[in-house]
């Protein structure tokens, strides 16, 4: 079967002023449609860089991208958008500082031609537990956690197939984290929706996904399953310290 | 004596609804020590900790009966008292980074800004001074680091950019909003090392702002759990797990674990009379 998700030796360099990063270095992956992957790894690894190629947003790169078989257009227009969304790492950045939450909400429908707009706006909110008083409020007047979720309801509130998730709860208290994982994992099973999730917390990822690859300097080093990760069954030095530093803070 | 007393501490901001008051009388006072504040998300804890440091975003407003740094009262400090303290003796790291740096300066001038309260240090000494910390704070190319623009930099990168900023100025007190939620736990063990060597060594004291529960237990001294504007709860820190509060403990049952599959997570049933 072909994979839905197919990345082949993925490549990306920046060029800052002097210096150039090389951020992504031969990393390839796959994911199936209906299945959860998981990308964890050092900071300034190059996570948010691949989800950022696949939505078209690294400036150079190299290698082989497909969805569904078939290469991606060098720009990817609305109909791209309408199939893979992304929530951003960053919701301040992601988030237009003079559009109200409604407007954030409503453009990509009007976009799309949806009609019922206004009961999606309102079932998008509720969904991720803002209420209405948040609806015409902009987002520098949202604590960081209700930003988050604003992108996460402006992520799904198109209903894409694929969702590329950049470390969709690390602004969220446990109680908000789990309603939202749960909403994530119910609309997995109810649409078939297929995800790319980016976090640090190995918890959130043993929980939503079925297979992960642990990246570092811009490499993929391991790839494990859930069950593997459960058993702390990693092979890598990386991974294995990984494990034992998320058992808490003991003092040096 | 107290390193910081915060005595009926309220914020508000006015909405379409009316005023809104999103810290409503919330005191504590703080050693040098470690506290930690959790709390729902927008319960107010951000908004707590810019209070404290005078950074009430307008048109909001701040009010406290008894707000003591240090003996001093900020209460009463003027504008310029605020210029002295801010930055210097007190900062803050804020939740979103990225957001918080000034897009348009390098990361190596902005933290060679935050060591103007160091007397008169050499340009070339700022320079090793901020090396060092954007070292110290795990960034593995430093010099690259220091040269770049905060949207040249990935999530986690900004927020050691900000701590390492926050830190250069070797505060007395120090308010961290969620400052490792963007690392992995490799880096966030070796960052948490340096707040904690502040405080043990150097008798700064630290608040920490994090939903991250087990962090927190096994991080601070005390915490302080918030919801709906209020503080409901304060606990030792190892003792979180003995918490009253129904909503700290639906908080801890909600947690997602790395040896068992519970699908779906329990959720919490919200009681009106916790906003109480
Ligand atoms: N616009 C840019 N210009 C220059 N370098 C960049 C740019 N964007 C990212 N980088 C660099 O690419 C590398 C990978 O960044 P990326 O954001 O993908 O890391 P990440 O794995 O998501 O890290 P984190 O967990 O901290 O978010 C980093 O070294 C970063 O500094
Ligand atoms: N300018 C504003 N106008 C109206 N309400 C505001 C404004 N700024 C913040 N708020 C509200 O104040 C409340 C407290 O916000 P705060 O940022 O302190 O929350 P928080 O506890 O830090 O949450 P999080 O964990 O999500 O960051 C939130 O409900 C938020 O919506
Ligand atoms: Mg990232
Ligand atoms: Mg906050």
């Amino acid at each position: 079967m072909t994979p839905l998700i197919d990345i082949r030796d993925l490549d990306v360099r920046f060029t800052a002023g002097a210096s150039q990063v090389h951020a992504v270095r031969g990393l390839s992956l796959t994911v199936a449609e209906g299945e959860s992957f998981g990308l964890v790894g050092e900071s300034g690894s190059g996570k948010s860089t691949v989800l950022r190629a696949i939505c078209g947003l690294a400036p150079t790169w190299d290698g082989t991208i497909l969805i569904g078989g078939r290469a991606l257009p060098p720009r990817r227009g609305p109909e791209f958008f309408r199939q893979v969304q992304m929530v951003f790492q960053d919701p301040y950045a992601s988030l237009h500082p003079r559009h109200t939450v409604d407007r954030v909400l409503s453009e990509p429908l009007a976009i799309h031609g949806f009609s019922d707009r206004e009961t999606r706006v309102e079932r998008a909110l509720e969904e991720v537990g803002l209420g209405r008083g948040f609806r015409f409020r902009y987002p520098h007047q949202l604590s960081g956690g209700q930003r988050q979720r604003v992108a996460i309801a402006r992520a799904l509130i198109l209903e894409p197939r694929v969702l590329l998730l950049d470390e969709p709860t690390s602004a969220l208290d446990a109680s908000i984290q789990a309603e939202v994982l749960n909403l994530l994992d119910r609309l997995r099973t109810e649409r078939g929706l297929t995800y790319i999730m980016v976090s640090h917390d190995l918890a959130v990822v043993a929980h939503m996904c079925d297979r992960l690859l642990v990246m570092q300097h811009g490499q993929g080093v391991e790839e494990l399953t859930r069950a593997a990760l459960r058993a702390r069954a990693a092979t890598s030095p990386y991974t294995q310290a990984l494990l034992e530093a998320s058992r808490g803070y003991t003092a040096a | 004596m107290a390193l910081l007393t915060v005595d009926d501490l309220r914020v508000t901001f006015p909405t379409r609804q009316g005023p809104s008051e999103v810290v409503r009388g919330v005191s504590f006072t703080l050693g040098r020590e470690r506290l930690g504040i959790v709390g729902e998300s927008g319960s107010g804890k951000s908004q707590t900790g810019r209070a404290i440091l005078g950074l009430t975003p307008p048109p909001g407003r701040a009010t406290a009966r008894q707000l003591v740094f240090d003996g001093i009262d900020l209460n009463r400090a003027s504008p310029r008292d605020w210029r002295g303290l801010r930055g210097g003796r007190m900062s803050m790291v804020m939740q979103d980074p990225k957001y918080s740096l000034n897009p348009v300066m390098t990361v190596g001038r902005q933290i060679m800004e935050a060591l103007k309260f160091h007397g008169r240090l050499s340009g070339a000494d700022k320079r090793r001074r901020a090396l060092d910390m954007l070292d110290a704070v795990q960034i593995r190319d430093p010099e690259r680091v220091f040269a770049a623009y905060p949207h040249e930099l990935s999530g986690g990168m900004g927020q050691r950019a900000m701590i390492a900023m926050m830190l250069v100025a070797e505060p007395d007190l120090l308010i961290a909003d969620e400052p490792t939620s963007a690392l992995d736990v490799t880096v966030q063990v070796e960052v948490l090392r340096i707040l904690d060597r502040l405080v043990t060594d150097r008798g700064m004291g630290l608040i920490f702002i994090s939903h991250d529960l087990r962090l927190v237990s096994s991080f601070c001294d005390r915490v302080l759990v918030m919801y709906a504007g209020r503080m409901v709860e304060e606990l030792r820190a190892a003792d979180l797990h003995l918490a009253r509060h129904p909503y700290t403990r639906g908080l801890l049952n909600c947690l997602p674990d790395l040896d068992h599959d519970r699908h779906p997570l329990p959720t919490l049933e919200r009681q009106a009379d916790w906003a109480r």
